[in-house]
């Protein structure tokens, strides 16, 4: 990799037009070097690789085979795979955490805190390379759900409509991401997946949440999943769960709503934590 | 006096890599032998077959009239081992470790325990006792390592570099720790990167590189072998380093070296200060202008760089992979 | 004879110093039974309202399964715990000790198993909460859960060969998670087998997990008449085939563990 590093002016001076590349600049560094990492590690690769074919196998056909969904008569993997892109999504809060954990773990945060960088450079950057790898673990969940009889029936535009939200929604689980990460030990990294994995099961991403306990049913539909799930289901014309309440007529809606009411809170919380870390 | 640590023709290979290369070691009973090398020149790997950590591929050894292989139950008594990270438990406090050591080597229950408390009175770590290790400082924890070390009085002890990112004042109380443990007739092997530490403590000094020893003898033993003494001068002008090389060639025992950009003249001489005398008289008498002058003994950095061709310091960051 | 009962001795004193770091660290314990109590309630009301196994109510069924999952991802702590200790030094400093191959792994799995025993107690008694109930005889109940501390105390001797062998806790967690998650759902742990697919329903008939899980329905009075194991031998008799799973994988891994302790070095 060759850096051309442009001469650099005093933060004061800086015109509106330097400062943005400055910003560009190094948000390409940033998200660069943490896609140089997933590369190198074939872990990574192997589990981004795993996790759609282990999760095909282990709800679109050993459950799937016992889940009944309110509406019967179709295939229980087209209901499913809305809820996997989904999931996948929400899921990569713990991909942000974890990287953003070892960082500040490692001392690495220091060093580009301690560099003349602009901290939204950073956090940008993580959260370039953090929606890369989204979108790739999403356009291979897409192809295994091809291979299992799933399909979009409404047009390529709305393919990329749902992809839009499911971005969305990922660039939402960054900043979250981001702060968690800020404020966990590193030590406790490893539970955060078994508490992710429930969290985003409370929703309507496997089962209609009209067949959960009332109480639990509430809070499925309210759960921002539920939403993105609910409209990108719409988006590529695969069954619903043909819920009657306000939330659940009202997917599309939610789906922007809640991503960007998510960032607008945690966007703010991250840049500040990020700046006071000690 | 027998040999509390005999090694002969140590060989280890790690697939292709050799990590000990033929190694010979003898170190009396209740000296200190210092293991020099650079990283990866072999100390650790020669540390780890000693305790019976490691299985070794040629040679033999023995340690406390012990061999390392046959007798190596027998000989887990004797030793005591301080690794290059303090090797103790995060989550236990200072008093827990020591006790569980002590336990471990079957001391029993109340011998255990008035064993760890005697030596965090001497570490002096008596009110971080009941603290966990966790907010320990690295000195405090390097303490520590050794007091688990010495929990069984152990007859031959090993350090693995046992200040390396230690604290100036650290270090010196560990120097003074060690001194004292070999006042009490416990032979020590110790390894180090620290020629400063080597020349302080060892009794006697073995240089490895590439998994052999490529010297060995005392600390003034091993700098008389890379050359004896030296005048070092600098003087005002570049026509004055002509005129020294000439007014001083006599005392010369060797090719006088000269540096012309520092206007600097090294010249091998032999006789100590009377040489020194001597050379100011000559220069005197010249009217040569000398702006500083100076007898210097080689020190173990002379040694170590002209024994392996390469700083001590050198590839720090490479760490001891395979050593 | 004498040199077993001081490993078992020297690795009391181990098992002690593992349990000390669970009383300093309580965020470990609270940690590993919040995942637990959330599968149980997932599954419980979720999944559980969805899937119905004829002639028992679903959570009766389902708790067996879930004692599984969480006693075999409590077995994998050994490895990581292992993987620290090797990243630490401590395993060189507890090697170059006079105690026998065997203490500091007969330490690591005991307090593993007796940490899995507390989130056994939390689980069951989340299990009670959500209306699992035991219909067979003491004895039975607590031969039950005896069957699921063996078969994960032999699985925790597995995961020291691999903890020894990896040397990153990181690393012997993730690759746990990615084999042993699956390998705990294609199984007869949360639903029933009869309608997978042709190989899936092998697998699953025959994963040792089944069979473990099985037994516990059993000894717990969780089956069904309406619902009768598969027709394969590892279910039909499911108790022996747990055990003799258990016994075939300390046999395996036992020496194995020893032997790569023996070589452990850090690095």
């Amino acid at each position: 990799m060759t850096l051309t590093l442009p001469p650099r002016t005093p933060m004061a001076s800086r015109s509106l037009v330097q400062r943005f590349r400055w910003v560009v600049s190094d948000t390409w560094n940033v998200a660069s070097r943490d896609l140089i990492h997933w590369v190198r590690q074939p872990v990574r690769i192997f589990s981004s690789v795993m996790y759609p074919v282990v999760s095909i196998l282990i709800f679109g056909y050993v459950f799937g085979n016992a889940v009944m969904v309110a509406s019967g008569g179709w295939n229980y993997r087209e209901f499913l795979m809305p809820g996997l892109f989904g999931q996948s999504v929400v899921l990569g809060v713990g991909v942000t955490l974890v990287a953003i954990a070892e960082d500040t773990h490692r001392g690495v945060n220091s060093r580009f805190r301690s560099m003349p960088m602009s901290s939204t450079g950073f956090l940008a950057g993580r959260s370039a390379a953090d929606l890369l790898n989204s979108t790739l673990d999403i356009a291979v969940l897409m192809v295994c759900g091809l291979a299992v009889g799933w399909e979009w029936r409404l047009g390529f535009g709305n393919v990329l409509a749902a992809f839009g939200l499911l971005l969305l929604l990922r660039f939402a689980m960054i900043w979250l991401g981001i702060f968690l990460g800020l404020v966990i030990k590193p030590e406790n990294t490893s539970v955060v997946w078994t508490i992710l994995l429930p969290l985003t099961m409370f929703s309507d991403t496997f089962v209609s949440p009209q067949t959960m306990p009332h109480w639990m049913g509430v809070i499925s539909e309210w759960n921002p999943l539920s939403a993105t799930v609910g409209a990108i289901r719409g988006l590529f014309g695969n069954p619903g769960w043909g819920g009657d309440s306000w939330v659940a007529q009202h997917s599309l809606l939610m789906a922007v709503v809640w991503p960007l009411a998510i960032t607008a809170v945690f966007w703010p919380l991250a840049v500040r934590r990020y700046r006071s870390l000690s | 006096m027998a040999d509390a640590i005999l090694a002969e023709g140590l060989v280890k290979r790690y697939g292709a890599v050799v990590a000990l290369d033929g190694l010979d070691l003898a170190v009396p009973e209740g000296t200190i032998m210092g293991l020099l090398g650079p990283n990866g020149a072999g100390k650790t790997t020669a540390v780890r077959v000693l305790t019976t950590l490691l299985e070794f591929d040629g040679g033999n050894a023995s340690v406390a009239g012990l061999d390392v292989v046959k007798g190596a139950r027998e000989l887990r008594r004797k030793i005591g081992l301080s690794g290059q990270y303090a090797a103790v438990d995060e989550n236990l406090t200072g008093f827990e470790n020591l006790d569980m050591v002590g336990r471990l080597y079957h001391l029993g229950k109340q011998p255990s325990r008035d064993r760890a408390r005697e030596l965090l009175e001497r570490f002096d770590l008596v009110e971080a006792a009941d603290r966990p290790v966790k907010g320990y400082s690295g000195g405090m924890r390097r303490r520590l390592d050794l007091a688990a070390a010495l929990v069984a009085k152990p007859v031959v002890l090993f350090l693995d570099e046992p200040t390396t990112g230690l604290d100036p004042r650290s270090r010196l109380g560990m120097w003074d720790v060690i001194e004292e443990l070999v006042a009490g007739g416990t032979t020590v092997l110790l390894t180090t990167q620290y020629l400063e530490e080597a020349d302080r403590l060892a009794d006697k000094i073995a240089v490895i590189d590439h998994g052999r020893v490529i010297a060995e003898g005392t600390s003034d033993q091993l700098k008389a072998q890379v050359g004896g003494e030296r005048l070092e001068l600098t003087v005002a002008s570049a026509r004055d380093v002509a005129l020294t090389k000439a007014a001083l060639a006599p005392l010369a025992i060797a090719d006088i070296s000269v540096d012309e950009r520092g206007n600097h003249v090294i010249v091998p001489v032999s006789g100590g200060a009377d040489v020194l005398v001597e050379a100011v008289r000559l220069l005197d008498g010249e009217a040569i202008k000398v702006l500083d002058v100076g007898l210097r003994r080689p020190t173990l950095d002379d040694v170590f760089l002209t024994l392996t061709g390469r700083a001590a310091e050198e590839d720090l960051t490479d760490g001891e992979s395979g050593a | 004879m004498n040199g077993f009962v001081e490993a078992l001795a020297d690795g009391a004193v181990v098992a002690k110093r593992n349990l000390i770091k669970v009383k300093r660290v309580p965020d470990l314990i609270v940690f590993s039974t919040l995942s637990p109590i959330m599968f149980v309630l997932l599954f419980a009301y979720v999944f559980g309202s969805a899937i119905e196994i004829p002639g028992i109510n679903y959570r009766e069924f389902l708790m067996a399964g879930i004692f599984a999952q969480t006693v075999l991802f409590g077995a994998t702590i050994t490895g990581t715990g292992l993987a620290e200790d090797m990243q630490k030094g401590i395993i060189d400093r507890f090697r170059s000790l006079p105690i026998a191959r065997s203490a500091v792994l007969i330490g690591r799995t005991t307090s593993d198993l007796v940490n899995n025993v507390i989130v056994i107690v939390v689980m069951s008694v989340t299990g009670l909460i959500v209306g699992w109930r035991i219909h067979s005889s003491f004895l039975e109940a607590l031969a039950g859960f005896g069957l699921l501390l063996l078969f994960a105390y032999a699985v925790s001797w597995g995961m020291a060969v691999v903890g020894l062998a990896v040397r990153s806790p990181e690393v012997v967690n993730n690759a746990s998670f990615i084999v042993i998650f699956p390998l705990t759902f294609i199984a007869n742990t949360f639903v029933g087998t009869t309608n997978l697919p042709g190989p899936l329903k092998a697998f699953a008939e025959w994963n040792p997990i089944s069979a473990v899980t099985q037994a516990a329905r059993e000894l717990f009075g969780n089956t069904s008449p309406q619902f009768p194991p598969p027709d394969v031998w590892p279910l039909k008799h499911s108790v022996v085939a747990s055990v003799v799973w258990s016994v075939v994988i300390l046999a395996l891994f036992v020496p194995l563990a020893i032997r790569q302790y023996r070589k452990a070095v850090a690095r």
